[in-house]
């Protein structure tokens, strides 16, 4: 081959690898970007407001004569859903899954594996939506509350969104203890659920303890669903009221938004932002532990 | 040997096989009641009309041809750009890139994409591409949105599959005289069409579920478009249909139908993602 031939191909290649690398940083540019725009869009806000009363403040009252921008009651909300929502779906989720990766015949497998998937597939709007038309009628009549739209609601709806990936996070861990384990507690005479409860459990901690992060991840940021259950009005939470997520808080006054009014609705995504940020440090941190076993 | 079991640890491995059972089957009967009911009460308002015209008020009908065809519309423009993004990142990780901290970073990176909620994608799909790129309220710019937050499932398929082509192929193809890039493209990239194709599929479904990232980027319309005319408008897909049907205009019917049609579309791609996963599967064993 002649020189420049040579040559010629090699800046050929030079130049692929540059174009492969400029897409690969692609995935950086994104996250630089998301994070620029909240803090530029919602720091000016909370400089008007103040940061205190903004994340203190108890009471939200947007478009009145004289607008009020606590957004305490969206972030308590968020709070205690998120916490009762994992409270109901982790107990079902974590035995659903130490059944299907350890003592469940094939059969059953074969059936739960696709059911499974399919409740991580359904969209949120559906969820909102059987949500609205059985859950909240049920919740007016069994505990005889004016308006079944409330914490309550959101909480089962999304105890149930997070079922899935509770489930596939902690079989997919507790598939990995290794079977060793499991035959030594057994010889040594230890019943099968003993073993799988005190022997495969305690050896997939970690891994259950991401899959519960990681429905606390997303609880935190469902809005549909919620939107469509939780009544939408800016009370301070309590389990019978209708009460606003930070996600909801956003989605629902953004659309007729004007002036400081908007920027408060950034401001809110900045501090759900900042929320989600602290919740995959500490999913990277349960993932570190588990590589470093 | 049971008998000789004290009643504690009989006990105990009766309850906890109780509870395992129950709450599997709790599961089951959950999905099982959702999916009926969502189908019972939405298949039979399922016509031809309602999926072949748009709304009308003038005879009180409405249709949703538009929010299918929006659907479509995003789900093309998405991948088309999402695909050739995250195949190439994830060769990018796979076959060239060299030093471990940009692997790590660029792999950070999608991990805390995948973890944005939607909504977030939303309100910054909004300020960028709605209202910095000028691209307005329309369905391409729900469309980029859609392609930022589909990125790492993309990159993370694609860089599955790359891994499974063995390293003897490349070297193989190497030997032979043939530079980097023709090798990814002659040996690398065919032998990993499978993860490629399941990310595909991965992607499409959640396009298909998308609702909050598509609120303020897309609009809520319902006008009959081509694809070009209709990536430049403002359009409603299907979820975004349902919930405005839902919640602002008490159309339950319509609601249901939608339901149960985004229901239909999502069994069928998990069938379809299933099958792939388990070929995908397969060859990593053989």
């Amino acid at each position: 081959m002649d020189l420049n031939k040579r040559n010629s191909k090699r800046t050929a290649e030079t130049a692929i690898h540059a174009v492969f690398l400029l897409i690969g940083l692609v995935a950086i540019a994104c996250v630089l970007m998301i994070t620029i725009y909240l803090i530029a869009a919602g720091i000016p806000a909370i400089r008007e407001i103040g940061l205190v009363p903004f994340l203190f403040g108890k009471r939200w009252a947007s478009t009145a004569a004289e607008p009020a921008f606590g957004i305490l009651p969206f972030i308590l909300t968020s709070i205690y859903g998120t916490a009762g929502a994992i409270a109901l779906g982790v107990p079902v989720g974590f035995f659903t899954a130490v059944y299907l990766s350890k003592a469940a015949p094939k059969a059953v497998k074969a059936v739960m594996e696709p059911v499974v998937g399919m409740l991580a597939g359904i969209p949120s709007v559906v969820y909102g939506l059987a949500g609205m038309l059985i859950l909240v009628p049920a919740i007016r009549s069994v505990f005889r509350v004016p308006d079944g739209a409330s914490l309550l609601a959101a909480i089962v709806v999304l105890s149930i969104m997070i079922l899935p990936s509770i489930i596939k996070v902690s079989a997919a861990a507790l598939d990995a203890v290794p079977k060793d384990y499991e035959d030594a507690s057994l010889a040594l005479g230890a019943t099968e659920e003993e073993t799988y409860f005190r022997v495969s459990v305690p050896a997939a901690k970690s891994g259950i303890a991401a899959a519960v992060v990681l429905g606390v991840g997303r609880a935190v940021g469902e809005a549909m669903a919620v939107m469509m259950v939780a009544g939408n009005v800016a009370n301070m939470p309590s389990l019978f009221e209708s009460v606003r997520f930070l996600t909801t808080a956003v989605a629902s006054e953004m659309s007729y938004s004007a002036g400081l009014q908007r920027q408060a609705l950034f401001s809110i995504a900045l501090v759900l932002y900042l929320f989600i940020m602290l919740i995959n440090a500490l999913l990277n941190l349960v993932l570190k532990r588990r590589e470093a076993k | 040997m049971l008998n000789a079991m004290a009643p504690k640890r009989k006990a105990y491995r009766l309850i906890m096989r109780a509870l395992m059972l129950f709450f599997t089957l709790a599961t089951f009967a959950l999905t099982a009641l959702l999916v009926g009911y969502i189908l019972a009460r939405g298949i039979p308002g399922i016509s031809w009309e309602l999926v072949s015209t748009k709304p009308s008020y003038l005879k009180e009908t409405i249709g949703i041809l538009p929010d299918i065809l929006n659907t479509l519309y995003i789900m093309l423009a998405s991948l088309a750009i999402v695909l050739p993004l995250g195949v190439g990142a994830a060769v990018y990780l796979t076959e060239y890139a060299r030093s471990r901290r940009v692997v790590a970073a660029i792999e950070y990176a999608a991990e805390t994409l995948s973890g944005i909620p939607s909504i977030i994608y939303g309100l910054v799909g909004m300020l960028v591409f709605c209202q910095v790129l000028g691209l307005k309220t329309s369905l391409l710019a729900g469309a980029l949105t859609l392609v930022v937050m589909n990125l790492p499932t993309v990159i993370r398929t694609a860089q599955e599959s790359l891994k499974t082509v063995p390293q003897s192929y490349r070297e193989g193809a190497f030997g032979l005289g043939a530079g980097r890039w023709r090798v990814i493209r002659t040996v690398v990239l065919p032998g990993s069409v499978d993860g490629i194709v399941t990310g595909c599929i991965l992607s499409a479904g959640r396009i298909l579920g998308e609702s909050a990232a598509l609120l303020f980027t897309a609009g809520f319309a319902h006008a009959l478009n081509g694809f070009f005319k209709g990536l430049g408008s403002a359009g409603a897909t299907l979820t975004v249909a349902l919930y405005v049907y839902a919640k602002e205009q008490g159309e339950f019917g319509v609601a249901f139908s939608i339901a149960a049609i985004l229901m239909l579309l999502t069994l069928f791609i998990n069938l379809a993602a299933n099958y792939m996963s388990k070929r995908l599967k397969r060859r990593i064993e053989s």
